[in-house]
């Protein structure tokens, strides 16, 4: 079973980037012949998303910029840098390595790419803490998010958003409990088909398929939306109730819960199962969509930036998706710095 | 579980059908209103009503209300 306990480390500080131009869901016409905007906006909760010619890195940069300044970090002194995406800047060379140079930090900073969406943000942050619970290794960075250039501007449910979290060690720092799972019989649950090397590039790739209504070619994500909603609200409670029973805490204790953004009746449906109030459950994706591994660390810092900083405050957050992959990590901060909200 | 009240939950996911239009026999896809988000509707009231996780296919592999109710019933 998946389940690990580090301590010694903490969360210094959080920070988004996100795209200035807003795309409003309630104003795409055609999409497909049963697209009606009005219902789309109810169901999901998803009405406006962030979307531009920007990638992943260029997001993440400025967001994680913005965050070395507001922490008064020494970039000399960040050993560690972890990038969680599904949309690289290539496909090779690791961006890690691309954004280790272009943020300025030493040749000795270790750098990788983990390639995972929904759930990337919760995995990523398992392995910068996992590497800095040995204590080598002071301060780290991790930058999780998507976006991809032009090619998902039609799909109503992505927003692209890059976010940066610092992470610190800190002798007797209480640490994170975590609880991870993977089904990857679901693997086509959420797919770009082709492009990778199973399904090379070829002409076909361009032709667009019609499926459940709607229309995407093989290098657009597709999604067989009644599978992964139902894995949703079946996987993202159970993963929580048992990460608290291992660990021995009672979850309603803790102060906010901040879900993965897909769909607001998924969350809600989760919200109900977990009995949660559902004050102490932040939403982002009303204005800015599914953002992928950015959507936890976004609802925090559009959210509740201003509302918790100073005080000691507990966290549950879960992401859920993509896969099939889930994770969910319990974790106190205190002190923490919130960078404001970063538009490129 | 009854037939009668899995159609009465059945047709409240629906706000423009009379909830009179749904029976039994009734091909649920061919309603006019019936969409994929109203399908994501139907699998939350399933799952906090009769406590069953339904998939995709369990959707589409139903023809009639009642094909799904079965389902439902199968999987409990």
């Amino acid at each position: 079973m998946a389940f690990f306990e580090f301590k010694n480390v903490r969360i210094a500080g959080m920070s988004a980037g996100v795209p200035k131009k807003i795309i409003n869901n309630l104003e795409l016409e055609g999409l497909s012949k049963d697209y009606d905007a009005a219902a789309f906006v109810e169901m999901t909760g998803i009405k406006e998303r962030r979307v531009d010619d920007l990638t992943t890195s260029d997001l993440c940069l400025a967001a994680a910029e913005e965050l070395i300044s507001d922490l008064k970090w020494d970039k000399q002194e960040i050993d560690a840098l972890i990038f969680v995406s599904q949309t690289t800047d290539y496909f090779l060379p690791a961006t890690a390595c691309i954004l280790q140079d272009k943020l300025g930090l030493t040749k000795s900073c270790y750098a990788e790419d983990v390639v995972l969406g929904c759930s990337g943000w919760v995995y990523g942050l398992s392995n910068v803490v996992s590497l800095m619970s040995c204590g080598s290794i002071k301060k780290a960075l991790l930058l999780a998010g998507d976006a991809k250039r032009h090619a998902e501007s039609n799909d109503p449910l992505f927003g692209f958003a890059g976010t940066a979290t610092a992470l610190e060690y800190s002798e007797g720092a209480g640490g994170f409990q975590f609880n991870f799972g993977t089904d990857g019989s679901g693997y086509d649950a959420i797919i770009i088909p082709d492009g990778g090397s199973r399904n090379q590039i070829n002409e076909k790739s361009f032709e667009v398929e019609e499926i459940d209504g709607k229309k995407y070619n093989r290098l657009q994500t597709r999604m067989k939306g009644m599978d992964v909603f139902s894995f949703g609200i079946s996987t993202a409670p159970k993963s929580v109730k048992s990460l608290a029973e291992k660990f021995g805490f009672d979850y309603l204790s803790y102060d906010y819960f901040v879900f993965h953004q897909a769909n607001m009746k998924m969350n809600n449906m989760i919200v109900k199962k977990l009995k949660l109030d559902t004050e102490k459950v932040p939403a982002c994706m009303y204005n800015f969509g599914n953002t992928s591994s950015a959507s936890i660390p976004l609802t925090i810092v559009t959210q509740l930036k201003g509302k918790f900083e100073d005080k000691p405050t507990k966290f549950i957050c879960c992401g859920f998706g993509v896969g099939l992959s889930w994770g969910t990590v319990a974790f106190e901060t205190k002190d923490i710095v919130i960078s404001y909200l970063v538009e490129l | 579980m009854k037939l009668n009240s899995f159609i009465e939950n059945f047709a409240a996911q629906f706000d423009d059908t009379d909830a009179s239009v749904f029976t039994a026999e009734t091909k649920f896809r061919e309603v006019d209103e019936w969409s994929s988000l109203i399908a994501l509707s139907i699998i939350a009231m399933v799952d906090e009503e009769y406590d069953v996780t339904l998939k995709g296919d369990d959707i589409k592999n139903a023809t009639t209300i009642e094909d799904l109710f079965n389902t439902v019933k199968s999987k409990k």
